[in-house]
């Protein structure tokens, strides 16, 4: 059967045509621009192996992190170690691994939170509009006006426990309540551009009310966005807090963070700088896939691009 | 409630003489778009009925205001800018503008029901037609997912949709444009109401759909026997459907007639053009007769009656005074000052 036929024959069928022949959507357009984008697969392999480290480390080294002797103090490589040791003598490159999970849990959770805040606020900001909009939008500005550094060490500073739990959630929600603002602005316009839809007017002309119109209808059509947005913050959080356990004010040991392992390998740069190289490839290589991953999808669902 | 039903209700009976009144009345309602250019006086004292089992068409160009007095029954008029400072629109006699927004959702879908012009837009693109269809079902039926799925593949037998069962779970995307304004139409007769109002039903498809949507609606209608409020600006769409006509212009009804004595003899100027206006295959060859000029800026409504500056029949009375609606027997009425003697063929 020639082509023609099918497409034909598909037709009179009522339409339902074989897989192949089926009208192309957004998310297939995009999948197939994707497939074909080597930035997509190399952050893609690079993110599924900074998780499957955090998850698993033993899985890709069997030294302890925490195992250091002052006796090995700037060994070379050799006995599991290929990167050798640091200036206390720990494994760098099985620090490095156990460091993933820290800087993962972080990135993770900031970006799940601030999605969360993000959502809130921007929905409600954009579906009510008129006073809320205006009330809403001004404490965007405002929290976006704080410097992050700056409110994050003023913020940590007053958190004094040396408990890893405490410190982590601690970093978390400091990241999470400052760097909420972008997102809730994109899905705040993202809101008000689906709002004018007409299958929301359709929606309330069949009774639905603001609470089902808001989350069944609008939400699923503005979130493509701030996902996006949210992978490549999720990049930016692991780098900030690399850049607060440098400072000494975001983990502390015995946490294990990239952060600290930068700031350690700095003191002792001129002896040998593979404490400090090792460290920081981990840092860049992760916050890259992500930015890179979150970047790749963007492109791919914008339209205008293709 | 059940008071002000009944008073209502004995009024509209008295004045229609009838067995209880009109389904659905529009009377004299205004609604004002406030921007910030100023205020356009989009709807200026509308007012039509509607009975059980009959097809009211509304006539006029864009901009006349029927799409919006449509919305503002619906009660799905963005308010602000838009602000109704008077009239009522009155169901079953309860004035639908006073109920409280819980009561009015209450109306909508189930008693009152609309069907978009643009199906594609209209229906969410996130999610399968079957889920769409049953939405409402679930949630102010208390039916099961199991249920509303049921239903939902009888409501797309019911309009026609092939295959019905199989393309439950596809997304609007994946349907053409006329079997797209079917889903919408099985999905706005999900909850059964009394009132169905078509804003422009056909307007977005081809030609050869058109008029297979167009007896499909007058089908429906027959069938579950509902009233129909049928939006259009296409005169030839409408002598196969409707009952009675209600043509506008900036807003107001300028004539309102039954379909025959519409197309046999308009009584408005307007009308008249518009009749005239119609590509007719006797003709051929000849230049197209237009109605001259442009619709009204509704910022600037013109003074006297607004069809003035491009009526050819336009004298000083016309520009000075607002034209008062007469009713010229049969129910008719024209909002013209000539109009008997349009009626009568006499200018």
């Amino acid at each position: 059967m020639s082509e023609l036929e099918t497409v034909a024959a598909a037709e009179m069928s009522g339409g339902k045509a074989d897989p192949a022949a089926r009208p192309r959507s957004l998310a297939g357009d995009a999948w197939r621009d994707l497939r074909r984008n080597p930035i997509f697969w190399i952050s893609l392999v690079l993110v599924l192996a900074v998780t499957a480290m955090a998850a698993f480390p033993g899985l890709f080294t069997s030294n302890d992190p925490h195992d250091c002797t002052l006796a090995r103090q700037h060994a070379g490589p050799g006995g599991g170690a290929p990167f050798g040791y640091d200036f206390q003598g720990c494994d760098i490159y099985a620090r490095s691994v156990f460091g993933a999970r820290a800087s993962l849990l972080v990135g993770a959770f900031s970006a799940l939170v601030t999605g969360l805040i993000a959502i809130t606020v921007g929905m409600l900001a954009g579906y009510f509009g008129r006073w809320i909009d205006a009330a809403l939008s001004r404490v965007i500005d405002v929290v976006l006006g704080i410097p992050l550094l700056l409110a994050a060490i003023v913020m940590l500073k007053r958190i004094s426990s040396d408990s890893p739990n405490v410190r982590i959630i601690a970093v978390i929600f400091v990241l999470s309540i400052l760097g909420w603002t972008t997102a809730a602005r994109v899905i705040r316009s993202s809101v008000i551009s689906a709002k004018q839809q007409d299958y929301v007017a359709a929606a309330r002309m069949l009774g639905a009310g603001n609470g089902r119109t808001m989350w069944r209808h609008i939400l699923p059509n503005s979130l493509a966005p701030v996902i996006v947005v949210l992978t490549i913050a999720l990049g930016s959080f692991i780098a900030a807090e690399a850049t607060l356990s440098f400072l000494g004010i975001g983990l502390r040991a015995p946490t294990i963070s990239w952060g600290i392992d930068i700031d350690a390998g700095r003191t002792h740069m001129r002896e040998s700088a593979i404490p400090l190289v090792v460290p920081s490839t981990f840092l860049a290589l992760t916050v890259l896939a992500f930015i890179m991953l979150g970047d790749a999808i963007r492109d791919a669902f914008d339209p205008k691009l293709r | 409630m059940s008071d002000q039903f009944g008073r209502q209700g004995a009024v509209a009976t008295a004045a229609a003489g009838g067995d209880g009144g009109h389904l659905l009345e529009v009377r004299d309602l205004f609604v004002e778009f406030r921007t910030r250019d100023g205020v356009a006086k989009v709807i200026n004292g509308v007012s039509y009925h509607l009975d059980a089992g009959e097809t009211l068409a509304v006539l006029g160009e864009s901009g006349s205001g029927k799409s919006v007095t449509a919305q503002a029954i619906m009660g799905i008029l963005d308010m602000p800018p838009a602000v109704i400072p008077g009239g009522q629109i009155l169901y079953r006699g309860t004035d639908l503008l006073k109920l409280p927004e819980e009561e009015r959702r209450k109306v909508r879908g189930k008693q009152i029901s609309m069907i978009f012009q643009d199906a594609l837009s209209a229906l969410n693109p996130v999610f399968p037609v079957g889920w769409q269809i049953g939405e409402m079902l679930r949630l102010r039926e208390g039916l099961s997912r199991a249920q509303a799925k049921r239903r939902a593949i009888e409501l797309m037998e019911l309009v026609k949709i092939p295959a019905a069962k199989q393309r439950i779970g596809d997304y609007p995307h994946q349907f053409s444009g006329g079997m797209r304004q079917r889903v919408m139409i099985a999905m706005s007769l999900a909850l059964d109401p009394a009132v169905l109002i078509a804003d422009e039903p056909t307007t977005a498809l081809d030609v050869t759909v058109q008029a297979q949507i167009m007896d499909l609606l007058g089908e429906l209608r027959r069938d579950l026997d509902m009233a129909m409020i049928l939006i259009t600006h296409d005169l030839g769409v409408v002598a196969d459907v409707a009952d009675r006509i209600a043509v506008m212009y900036a807003g107001r009804i300028v004539e309102h007639a039954d379909v025959h004595s519409l197309y046999e003899a308009p009584a408005h100027p307007y009308t008249k053009g518009l009749l005239e206006s119609i590509p007719r295959l006797d003709h051929k060859g000849q230049r197209l007769t237009t109605i001259k000029g442009l619709p009204p800026n509704l910022m600037r409504i013109p003074s006297g009656c607004p069809f003035h500056p491009r009526c050819p029949y336009a004298r000083q009375e016309c520009v000075d005074v607002v034209p008062a609606v007469r009713s010229l027997g049969d129910g008719r009425t024209s909002a013209c000052h000539l109009a008997q003697e349009v009626l009568d063929g006499r200018i």
